[in-house]
């Protein structure tokens, strides 16, 4: 999919928002869980590396772009193993009794 | 099929952001990791149709399985077996390896040429490059100094002066190969990606271990701003949209932390710590010791005690005695509460985890807005491991390294029992005016050591 500059721009600015609006109300109890799950959803960048396999020719670019779906997938699964184990265990006393 | 492909990057960019929100209250974090969870199972495995590896579909295929079965093979087991404590390294770690995936994503771009007559593109392929390189090798020094391998803060004279010349080679690299076409050399390319990842180690070695959490989320909002631009290179709106909320969420994070540490940003990046200016104020009066019996019976016959966990509590992994002890005193009816200072632990959020971790309900651990105004009515604050977040120095000493940053103020509570394993100074080296204090006492020895007496003498009551 080929994407004009400016719609660019304007996925940017409103993600960029989207982004601003969503942590400004978060509690500090939840900042180390909540920078973790962020942690994980760049681990989106698992799915430009898998393309940037196809793309690549020869053995070094091969190479390069297997290195980039290991350090991806390393971000993505450890950033979703953390996280849930860090919310699991927020429990409330009010459920409990 | 390339609608049905997008149609499905579009549901996990949703999946995203509503997962990031649900994860915004402790009622439904857990749902959010899971909603975000799905959205990323739905994106990879959609992508093994993705037209880019119809070329050559096996090679494709094989590559990708394999990498991913490494990478987060590794990546499961470890993040399974890492205790509660090391998470703030452990977190940098794999923030680390996304970064380098956005940057090793550039490199293959980049020595392709494919879209070296695009500037746009390859000004973002180059940033990309940039930001994710200096993001994975930050991260590495950032975990290796949490995790003790890397104890030392490397600083010599003019530091900055070099960090800052080594910066404007690697932007003059940069602009080269995002405006010469394809006209740049390989070993550019290549001095380009080794001055850009040296920068990354340059620029956070200096850095002491007391500020790495500021770091940490500084590189995650860097990662997040990367894969943005990779989207952005490659075509995929779901990466922008992700990368970017996740850049511009870890900037305001990274804000809030800094100032929750009264450090300024450019303060952590470009000074450091303890450079203060005038002799700090002397210290008059001794600390005088109490024993874990007379203090158990002092908590014991309050209304109101607020214990203020630190880190030297995770350390000696007495949090869950202590969650023991309070029981024990809340049914005796006495009100309990933790009260949680923002950097209590290695980052925000860190002790609410640790706490959470030995079975503490979040409903009665307070953070600072909250319970300040409380110690005055308070009978005992407990401090167990806590040091400089508790220091009323930097309410009033104006010479002291701390000065303005906000601290809890168990010094006003009627008692203040302080556990601690030593007479030594803490983590920043800085005296604490509080423990020499009248209504002060000090409980010696090593923290679960301590909480088991405490435990053992209110049963007895």
């Amino acid at each position: 999919m080929v994407i004009e500059g400016f719609v660019a721009l304007y996925i940017f600015m409103l993600a960029a928002f989207t982004g601003y609006e969503i942590i400004s109300k978060v509690p500090v109890i939840l900042h180390t869980p909540l920078m973790s799950g962020s942690n994980f959803v760049h681990g989106i960048v698992l799915v430009g590396a898998m393309i940037a396999v196809g793309h690549a020719d020869g053995f070094w670019q091969s190479a390069i772009a297997f290195i980039a779906v290991v350090l991806a997938a390393g971000n993505a699964v450890g950033g979703y193993v953390v996280t849930e184990r860090m919310l699991e265990m927020f429990t409330s006393s009010k459920k409990d009794k | 099929m390339e609608t049905f492909i997008n149609l499905i990057y579009l549901i996990a960019a949703a999946l995203f952001i509503l997962g990031l929100k649900r994860m915004s209250s402790p009622v439904t974090a857990r749902d959010g990791i899971v909603w975000a969870g799905v959205g990323m199972v739905l994106a990879t495995v959609v992508t093994f149709i993705h037209p880019a590896g119809s070329e050559d579909f096996s090679r494709f295929f094989l590559i990708n399985i394999a990498a991913i079965t490494i990478g987060g093979g590794i990546a499961w087991v470890t993040g399974k077996k890492v205790k509660m404590t090391d998470m703030p390294q452990m977190i940098a770690l794999y923030n680390g390896m996304g970064g380098g995936a956005a940057a090793a994503i550039s490199a293959v771009i980049l020595i392709q040429q494919e879209y070296s007559h695009d500037i746009i593109i390859q000004s973002m392929a180059v940033l990309g490059a940039l930001i994710g390189s200096m993001a994975f090798s930050g991260s590495l020094i950032a975990y290796a100094k949490l995790q003790g391998i890397m104890r030392k803060t490397y600083r010599f004279e003019n530091q900055q002066l070099v960090n800052g010349l080594t910066f404007l080679v690697v932007i003059l690299l940069g602009i080269n190969l995002a405006i010469s076409g394809s006209d740049y050399s390989m070993f550019g390319l290549f001095l380009f990606f080794v001055l850009a990842l040296a920068f990354g180690v340059m620029s956070t070695a200096p850095i002491g271990g007391a500020d790495m959490p500021v770091v940490i989320s500084l590189y995650n909002a860097f990662t997040g701003l990367a894969v943005g631009l990779e989207g952005y290179v490659l075509g995929i709106p779901a990466m922008m949209i992700a990368g970017i909320v996740v850049g511009s969420a870890g900037t305001l994070l990274t804000q809030l932390m800094a100032k929750a540490m009264n450090r300024p940003i450019s303060n952590v990046l470009f000074s450091n710590f303890g450079d203060s200016s005038g002799e700090a104020q002397e210290v008059t009066g001794s600390m005088k010791e109490i024993e874990a019996s007379d203090a158990a019976i002092q908590m014991a016959f309050a209304s109101k005690v607020l214990i203020i966990p630190g880190y030297g509590m995770a350390v000696a992994q007495a949090q869950h005695k202590i969650w023991e002890m309070t029981k024990l005193l809340q049914e005796r009816g006495v009100e309990v509460k933790f009260a949680i200072h923002p950097v209590a632990g290695r980052m925000p959020g860190h002790m609410n985890v640790l706490l959470a971790e030995a079975g503490v309900p979040y409903d009665i651990i307070a953070d600072l807005d909250e319970i300040n105004e409380e110690f005055k009515n308070t009978d005992v604050a407990l401090v167990i491991g806590a040091n400089d977040v508790v220091n009323p120095a930097a309410r009033n000493d104006k010479n002291s390294p701390i000065y303005g940053m906000p601290i809890l103020n168990a010094d006003y509570a009627s008692n203040v029992i302080v556990m601690k394993r030593g007479k030594g100074k803490g983590f920043s080296g800085i005296e604490n005016h509080l423990f020499f204090e009248e209504n002060t006492r000090m409980l010696y020895g090593d923290a679960q050591a301590s909480a088991n007496k405490l435990v053992a003498t209110i049963k007895e009551l």
